[in-house]
């Protein structure tokens, strides 16, 4: 692929107090591709995204947004943070916070356009949102949340869209359709995704990529190039099953093994 | 017409002061408001009007005017809480109380000193719960002045500000400096504080700047009209106050009006109690004044 990626991850290591958080993650990711960053709590995913964000500092190693260097503001990157409380006290419509992403680092005044104003209903739209876009965002429900968080995200029109672990707290039912809008939000916006989650299987369908972190270490590529036994056994140190079954993966370590640090715990539910 | 207005009321030029200043320190307190009830900070606003107390009763000490007093040490109290408070909720909450700690001592020692000197009690009255019918005229230009750019200030920061009001990481994803922000809206907080010190006293002046944001954030769906709704509330509270402040002279035998910082502030509170009804909550809901911009 000739062009350049919208983001590169060179060799990034960070410690906290000592411990070896990340330890030389490499990967990258390309035009509208959907990429899962997998790993068991507390394998440093957030801390992973808020580097690529710029929010924190890497102790080694670069970041490269579409080529360039990372500059704290860069526009290019739209994020959903992992947990976000919203007030439900405060005021504030759906529509007013997508319209907070256009804008809200601008200082001074100014009335939004008749053209701004139509975006945000476009992307409310696009997120099946408009029906609760006048509703006050606090009082909405978790996945209607996530949805007005997404166009948030959305509205600035990003290369890159950064979504810490959006699955999380969300039925199998939202879920699925939380996955499948982000995944036609996608090709319809021409955005990147890189999307945490500490359970792969219901993003399998739509990954293009995945990126798997154990241990501070990050094995990327297809699906099929790293949901392997071969792969996943020398990322952790020591050997582990793949098991494909009913279009869904089980990753189970031997008999012995320090089970822990997988993050898919293999289930029996048949979907 | 004598039944709610008492003789002499329009004719009054400390009335007309009163009524000038009250309005002027009731939209800047209502704007304010708004900002602080969303960002949770009325106990840093509360603190902020103890150290203005600080500086209203030293300069009255060493001779100076008591708006240079609120203001200066509201400024510098709000630079503190940020120094000392980090960014997180708690360490914030730490910091309003340290700086609420010692501003409160040193105001007790000043409001001392304040009395020993003039052998009054009325300094001290002046200073806690405002003087809003002895105000020098010439206040009025300098409390206009101050508001003006307090508003301008907050108007500046209104976008950066309310996305940071509702979640600081959002905020700084979309690259806006949380900590400037912030900051920024201490020094909001600092004027306003003073401007409402002077009208109805420092320990007061957390209920105008609460009482009626609060009751609009109730009633309203979005921040552009709980601020509309805030300056209505606030401005006619303050001005029942005075009135009924005016009023009361007339009421009790003892030739003396009743403070009207009472009457703001259980105006204030009523309104508050009022906006949590039942019934006001389903108009809400239904969308009847939410078309309020
Ligand atoms: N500011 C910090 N100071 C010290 N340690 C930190 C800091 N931030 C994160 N950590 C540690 O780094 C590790 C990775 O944290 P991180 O939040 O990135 O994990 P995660 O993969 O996002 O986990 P989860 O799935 O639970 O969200 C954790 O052990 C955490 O305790
Ligand atoms: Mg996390």
């Amino acid at each position: 692929m000739s062009e350049v990626p919208v983001l590169e991850v060179d060799n990034v290591s960070l410690s906290f107090s000592g411990r070896r958080i990340l330890d030389g993650v490499s990967f990258e990711i390309h035009r509208g591709e959907f990429t899962g960053l997998i790993g068991s709590n507390g394998v440093g995913k957030t801390t992973l995204l808020r580097i690529v964000l710029g929010l924190q500092r890497p102790g080694a190693g670069e970041i490269r947004v579409l080529g360039l260097p990372l500059s704290r503001h860069s526009r290019s990157l739209g994020y959903v943070p992992q947990k976000v409380v919203l007030d439900p006290d405060v005021p504030l419509r759906a529509r007013d916070l997508v319209a907070l992403g256009l804008d809200a680092h601008r200082y001074g005044f100014g009335r939004r356009t008749k053209q701004q104003r139509e975006l945000v209903d476009k992307i409310l739209c696009d997120v099946d949102a408009e029906h609760f876009a006048n509703s006050r965002v606090g009082s909405l429900s978790g996945g209607e949340q996530q949805r007005v968080l997404i166009a948030h995200a959305l509205v600035s029109q990003p290369k890159l869209l950064l979504l810490d672990e959006p699955l999380a707290n969300l039925d199998p039912k939202s879920v699925q359709e939380i996955v499948a809008l982000l995944h036609r939000v996608s090709s319809d916006h021409d955005v990147a995704i890189l999307l945490s989650a500490h359970e792969m299987n219901a993003l399998l369908p739509v990954m293009d990529r995945i990126v798997y972190l154990t241990e501070g270490r990050a094995a990327s590529g297809t699906t099929e190039e790293v949901v392997r036994s071969d792969v996943l056994s020398k990322l952790y140190g020591h050997h582990v099953d793949v098991l494909k079954l009913h279009g869904r993966v089980l990753v189970v370590a031997e008999p012995g093994a320090e089970a822990g640090d997988i993050p898919d715990h293999p289930t029996l539910t048949v979907s | 017409m004598h039944i709610l207005f008492e003789p002499g009321f329009f004719s009054s030029s400390p009335v007309r002061t009163a009524v000038v200043m009250g309005a002027v320190t009731a939209i800047v307190s209502a704007i304010v408001g708004v900002f602080t009830v969303v960002r949770s900070q009325s106990f840093a606003g509360h603190a902020l009007t103890d150290v203005a107390t600080t500086g209203g009763s030293g300069a009255f000490f060493y001779g100076l005017s008591p708006l240079v007093g609120f203001i200066g040490a509201g400024v510098i109290g709000a630079g503190a809480m940020d120094l000392i408070g980090v960014q997180r909720a708690r360490s914030r909450d730490l910091a309003t109380g340290i700086v609420l700690g010692a501003a409160t001592g040193l105001a007790a020692l000043f409001l001392f000193l304040d009395t020993t000197k003039s052998a009054t009690t009325g300094a001290t009255q002046q200073i806690l719960f405002g003087s809003i019918f002895t105000i020098n005229p010439r206040v009025i230009p300098i409390a206009i002045f101050l508001s003006g750019v307090t508003l301008l200030l907050v108007g500046v920061i209104y976008r950066p500000l309310l996305l940071n009001s509702l979640n600081a990481d959002l905020a700084s994803a979309r690259g806006i400096g949380v900590r400037t922000v912030g900051l920024l809206f201490m020094f909001a907080l600092a004027v306003s504080v003073a401007l409402s010190s002077i009208a109805i006293g420092s320990i007061l002046s957390t209920a105008l700047l609460i009482g009626p944001a609060a009751a609009a954030l109730r009633v309203t769906r979005t921040i552009g009209a709980a601020m509309v709704v805030a300056c209505i509330l606030g401005v006619a509270t303050t001005w029942l106050g005075i009135l009924l402040s005016y009023d009361s002279y007339y009421w009790v035998s003892s030739g003396q009006g009743l403070p009207v910082s009472f009457f703001i502030v259980s105006i204030a509170l009523l309104l508050y109690l009022v906006s949590g009804l039942p019934v006001i909550r389903r108009v809400v809901e239904t969308g009847k004044l939410g078309t309020v911009a």
